[in-house]
């Protein structure tokens, strides 16, 4: 053919300018996550019942870590190998049936381990609470959360958007079992108790986020959903908000304290019913 | 009937406005397409910056909070549909479809000019947004109800202009679907189409089967936000301080429709960039393309299972938790194909020729982006592991890499490769290359730290971390971010400059400048109308003859016949 378009020399030099470029990309995002890991990782766990989360999530992060240094070493290692470097012709090899099947072969089976296992944390995260759970009701409403506590009786009275009001933000209907009820701005737990919280919202879908106790579960208007969890380590954590619900998204924030059972009940008795 | 249509082609000149406004030819549609999806390019760009400074600074970036959530939502719409989508389909599907299989044109090229001339009336009720009461939409790409109901006559052009370029993206795919199955030319078997042409192929069907759910999605939450229905409003609940109560819908029966959509669309943005980089990849490493049928198969093998995995979007909306479980298995599976071309990317490099031209470094950026992202897939498949990075900056990290990123990259790749095709000149190696080399670590630099921050529980499409305590270590974090989003951003402006200056200044492109074998390169530069001469090319092989061993030259293109070569290809 005519004039070859290539100077080899060039692209010798631009081929190791690549390689090194992806190569130290590579050796940045290992740096920079080894450093992450001391600064910003996920803070403490206080969720007994997620402790297997965090298991399996460093799991798969070595796992992943190792595919992704192998796969962007070796493509750093063609284009610093395979430049045009004048002489020969390229392979014209385009198959190799045993190749192919050793590297679909491979992931598969990875996945179907990860799948095994990673179902199976999940239907144990989702299952249903014990029955000694404490049970609290949590109502999202922009831009705020409200929380319900059954009280003496361990029932909680119905609540009606409708009947919302200035000094009842949940339209807590308060004739029968909802006379006991308590209704605050903070959710109070105790420590190493299960704890059921049943998730609704008065207006737009909002999401209830802790990340010490790696849950969210969304609070969908029309709906109750359900999550449970044990909190291990007293403390104040944040409550946060981890659904778009509007302009004021970003600060609906609210407190749970985790305390003894006599911190609880003298918080319990304060609050008004 | 081809030798027909050529005559008419050629018989009359046509008018200025005939020619290159209301053009019924699928070229100058392609780059209608193209030069509309980088002018929206731009301002999706820069709503992303606002975005950015925002996070970094909140005070001095003049964002509200409101202004600050229609500038997410309105960068998300606007790079996911009117610039990604249209760019790959309109742009490179237009352009290269009946170039590569050998026909004059599109199977229905007055269709496909309402196709293009919908796309900006699209973006024009989009934009207009801006100027009513209210402004923009501001409930996020995804429009959650009953969120979006809230919002006023942004919310609704929104919704209008989404209908309306859906309507576009159907055309467009019946057109697509309708000329590769009709309008090859002789020797064109399926099996010897370029893989460009089957990941624009798989997309359109793709397209065609899941946009009409979006379609019909926008139409309802259309009703609810402005006729008082409520397919997606339950019960007793409060909207603007006043109470719904004639309702009786379901939020989460949205959230079904949109991901029906949502989980194909991702893969209508990369389907069609996997085609070109295998191309441009075969092309500048002088190498056939690695397991070209495993490749077709892949491709098709994603594009079935992303049609079941969109509940993997909606593990914590209140799904029940078995299906959690069926979900995250097909999308565990989708891994297996996407590995499968990685692997073949790699294989193709392997003891390649290789050229560093701008587009092949954009087909290695793009393996390397794709593969970052991929891999936290599978952390965000795996539900008791999504209950803890969903809706942080996990996600906003993994599908900037995998889904933005990626594509961005492929249709960099295509511009540099196919530019002398379009406009008969070169676009500027130098600058491409410098392009390359500030964009890729610059877009690590950028989207890998948020993974950082979506595992520290940084929440997504928050206008301030000021409210929680355990944010505040991610103020620097996220000041870095910001300014490395600068950085690629003015490393994308390069690109524009290259565009423009080579459009008049750049070098001359004879036929076919990079030696490749397909049979848009058997064409002058740029192609005459119709696209071939008098008679149609008829095609012999494949389109991956690089390196065969004993040819004279190191590629053979589409039309040599097998005879006066000595090795034949499959």
């Amino acid at each position: 053919m005519s004039s070859h378009p290539t100077q080899p020399q060039s692209e010798k030099r631009l081929g190791r300018a690549t390689a090194l470029l992806i190569w130290l990309i590579l050796a940045l995002a290992v740096a920079s996550s080894a450093y992450a890991l001391r600064h910003w990782w996920s803070p403490p766990l206080i969720n007994s019942e997620a402790a297997g989360i965090d298991r399996l999530f460093s799991v798969l992060w070595i796992l992943l870590a190792a595919v992704f240094v192998g796969v962007q070493a070796l493509l750093g290692y063609f284009v610093f190998r395979y430049a045009d470097r004048g002489e020969g012709r390229a392979s014209y090899e385009h198959e190799n049936l045993r190749l192919e099947i050793a590297w679909t072969a491979l992931p598969a089976v990875l996945l179907v381990v990860l799948t095994v296992l990673g179902g199976g944390l999940w239907l144990r995260v989702q299952g249903a609470a014990p029955p000694e759970a404490a049970t609290v009701q949590v109502v999202a409403q922009q831009f705020g959360w409200t929380f319900h506590y059954p009280g003496p009786d361990d029932r909680l009275g119905p609540i009606r958007p409708m009947d919302v009001a200035v000094g009842n933000p949940i339209g807590l209907d308060r004739e029968g079992p909802g006379a006991d009820d308590v209704v605050a701005g903070e959710l109070h737990v105790v420590v190493g108790q299960p704890v059921r919280l049943l998730l609704t919202s008065r207006d737009v879908i909002h999401s209830f986020y802790v990340p010490e106790l790696r849950l969210k579960q969304d609070a969908v208007p029309g709906r109750v959903t359900e999550v449970w969890f044990t909190p291990t380590q007293p403390g104040v954590y944040e409550i946060a908000c981890a659904e778009l619900c509007g302009a004021g998204h970003y600060l609906m924030a609210a407190r749970m304290v985790v305390e003894t059972e006599a911190e609880y009940q003298a918080w319990l008795a304060s609050q008004n019913r | 009937m081809a030798v027909v249509q050529a005559q008419l082609h050629e018989e009359r000149p046509l008018s200025f406005w005939r020619r290159y406004i209301f053009s019924l030819d699928h070229k100058v549609i392609g780059i209608q397409y193209l030069v509309t999806s980088m002018a929206m390019a731009l301002v999706g760009g820069l709503l992303a910056m606002l975005v950015r400074f925002a996070l970094g600074w909140p005070e001095a970036s003049g964002l509200t909070p409101a202004s600050y959530m229609s500038a997410v939502t309105m960068h998300g719409t606007i790079m996911t549909f009117f610039v990604l989508s249209t760019a790959l389909t309109g742009g490179f599907g237009n352009f290269l479809i009946p170039l590569q299989i050998g026909a004059r044109d599109m199977a229905y090229p007055f269709l496909n000019m309402v196709s293009y001339w919908l796309y900006p009336v699209s973006l024009v009720v989009l934009l207009a947004s801006y100027f009513v009461p209210g402004g923009p939409a501001s409930a996020g790409w995804t429009a959650y109800p009953p969120l979006s109901v809230q919002g006023g006559t942004g919310q609704a052009l929104w919704l209008i202009s989404l209908a309306i370029l859906i309507i576009a993206f159907l055309f467009g795919s019946l057109n697509y679907i309708t000329t590769v199955l009709q309008l090859r030319t002789k020797g064109m078997s399926l099996l010897r189409m370029p893989l460009t042409v089957w990941g624009l192929f798989i997309t359109a069907i793709l397209s065609l089967l899941s946009f009409p759910m979006l379609l019909a999605a926008s139409i309802m939450l259309l009703f609810d936000l402005l006729g008082g229905t409520s397919f997606f409003l339950p019960f007793n609940i409060v909207i603007d301080g006043g109470q719904v109560t004639a309702a009786g819908g379901d939020p989460l029966l949205y959230q079904h429709l949109f991901w029906f959509l949502g989980h194909p669309e991702v893969y209508i943005l990369i389907l069609p960039a996997m085609g070109m980089v295998s191309d441009i990849m075969a092309n500048n490493a002088r190498r056939p393309i690695f397991g070209y049928k495993t490749m077709v198969l892949s491709m098709a093998a994603i594009a079935v299972l992303s049609f079941l995995v969109w509940g993997h979007h909606m593990f914590v909306s209140g799904m029940h938790p078995l299906l959690g479980t069926a979900f995250m298995a097909t999308t565990l599976v989708i891994a297996i194909p996407s590995a499968i071309k990685t692997f073949h990317w790699l294989a193709t490099l392997w003891r390649g020729k290789l050229r560093f031209t701008p587009q092949m470094l954009f087909s290695i950026g793009f393996v390397s982006v794709f593969v970052t992202g991929g891999l936290t897939g599978l952390v965000l498949g795996s539900p008791a592991l999504d209950m803890y990075v969903h809706d942080t900056y996990f996600v906003v990290a993994h599908f900037h890499f995998v889904m933005a990123s990626a594509s961005l990259f492929g249709i960099f790749a295509g511009l540099y490769h196919w530019f002398p095709k379009m406009f008969g000149r070169k676009m500027n190696e130098r600058l491409g290359r410098i392009h390359f080399w500030i964009a890729l670590p610059a877009t690590y630099a950028t989207f890998f730290p948020m993974h950082f921050a979506g595992i520290g529980g940084m929440m997504r499409r928050i206008y301030s971390i000021e409210f929680y305590d355990y944010l505040a270590r991610f103020e620097g974090l996220n000041q870095f971010i910001t300014i490395a989003a600068f950085i690629m951003g003015a490393a994308h402006m390069l690109f524009l400059v290259n565009f423009v200056w080579s459009l008049k200044y750049g070098e001359r492109a004879e036929a076919n400048p990079w030696q490749a074998t397909t049979l848009e390169w058997e064409t002058p530069s740029p192609p005459p109308h119709g696209n071939f001469g008098e008679e149609l090319p008829e095609v012999h092989r494949w389109a991956y003859d690089y390196s065969v061993p004993g040819a004279t030259t190191d590629y053979i293109p589409q039309t040599v016949s097998p005879r006066p070569v000595a090795a034949p290809g499959p």
